[in-house]
């Protein structure tokens, strides 16, 4: 198609959809509605009935629960894709041309920039490891926590190369780990199964609101999926440096 | 009004980031336009569960429960989906370094030909 006519379909299409969402917006019944009753069936709940305070959380891995799993395996087999599409098969056996390929890189920090950020390795693996176990008291949880962990890697490898990298992430562990926290949502879930309720309810003790052990099966869940996403996230990295630098290579 | 400017924003969002998909000449240009795009769903969603004079829904160190909070569902819906929405992209690039590999072109108008 040309250009000029597919600008002026997908113009036509823009000025109805615009129409359309002003409409929409207009007609919004406001927080006044229905709709309110999922806000009110959700935030003092899930303090009465599951001693969590982070109301998100309760949401996310408890009232909501089977749609988070479905979400996170919706991750999960993106995850899968990007290491099937970039798999470098003889990479392995190419480490030492992979240290050449690694010293070309265009960005080296100065040693002063190295110390800051392996400084920075320590107190982000801590407050990850604090946001994913902290999911059911103060916002926070599995995704935001394990997003913040798996920042630590990447720091490492901007401040140490691919090398170190390497040998600090074992491709094999965090490919055994991200299947692991994959798996344990749905083992978590069918607990419900086994006490003789649905699945996916929380049946591990409540414990008591605003204590660190309060919250059941949401704060196990929020381990569970913690794993998933750091993990998860470094294999992404791991293919992607792992495709650059073999490209690197190939190059020179 | 609050509600209002959110729509504003989220409808302009998903309109600019349409036009950046049908027009894009690049590959991960269209990726980080879809971004653009779905990022009107955040907005949206924050604006729907907005409250007035509301916190956020956390109750931790003593709050009560009868305390004005925001919806709780749609922020959790949200951060589940940026999360997502990050390995998801990541693989559209995976697939863009592939389709460069294979066709050696990263405009979208020059892989629209399948081949077998």
């Amino acid at each position: 198609m040309r250009r000029v006519s597919r600008l002026t379909v997908f113009f036509a299409g823009e000025l109805g959809l615009a129409a359309l969402l002003t409409a929409a917006a207009l007609h919004e019944p406001g927080p006044t509605s229905e709709r309110d009753r999922y806000r009110v069936a959700t935030t003092a709940p899930s303090v009465d009935l599951r001693q969590v305070t982070d109301a998100v959380s309760a949401v996310n891995f408890d009232f909501r629960g089977i749609d988070t799993l479905g979400e996170e395996f919706i991750l999960f087999v993106s995850v899968s894709g990007v290491l099937v599409l970039l798999r470098e098969p003889e990479a392995e056996e190419r480490g030492l041309i992979i240290d050449a390929a690694d010293a070309g890189r265009d960005m080296k920090p100065t040693s002063a920039m190295r110390g800051w950020m392996v400084g920075t390795v320590g107190p982000k693996v801590l407050f990850g490891l604090y946001i994913v176990g902290h999911g059911a008291l103060s916002p926070g949880g599995g995704f935001q926590g394990g997003v913040i962990l798996a920042t630590a890697p990447m720091i490492i490898y901007l401040a140490d190369g691919f090398k170190v990298f390497r040998r600090i992430v074992k491709f094999r562990m965090v490919e055994i780990a991200e299947a692991a926290g994959a798996t344990a949502f749905l083992v978590l879930g069918l607990l419900g199964i086994l006490a003789g309720r649905e699945y996916l309810t929380n049946v591990l003790p409540l414990g008591e609101a605003n204590t660190a052990s309060s919250g059941g099966t949401v704060v196990a869940i929020s381990w569970a999926t913690g794993i998933e996403v750091c993990a998860g996230f470094v294999l992404v990295m791991y293919a992607f440096l792992q495709h650059v630098l073999a490209k690197r290579e190939a190059a020179e | 009004m609050i509600f209002y400017a959110s729509m504003a924003v989220a409808g302009w969002l998903l309109l600019v980031g349409l036009y950046g998909i049908v027009t894009s000449r690049h590959l991960m240009h269209l990726c980080l336009c879809l971004t653009v795009l779905q990022s009107a769903t955040y907005v949206m969603l924050t604006g729907i569960g907005n409250r007035r004079g509301a916190s956020a829904p956390v109750y931790a160190g003593g709050v009560p429960t009868s305390a004005p909070v925001v919806d709780p569902v749609v922020q959790a819906l949200m951060l589940t989906d940026i999360v997502v929405e990050a390995t998801v992209v990541a693989l559209l690039l995976a697939i863009t370094l592939q389709v460069q590999k294979k066709t050696g072109s990263t405009d979208p108008d020059n892989v629209s030909v399948m081949k077998g």
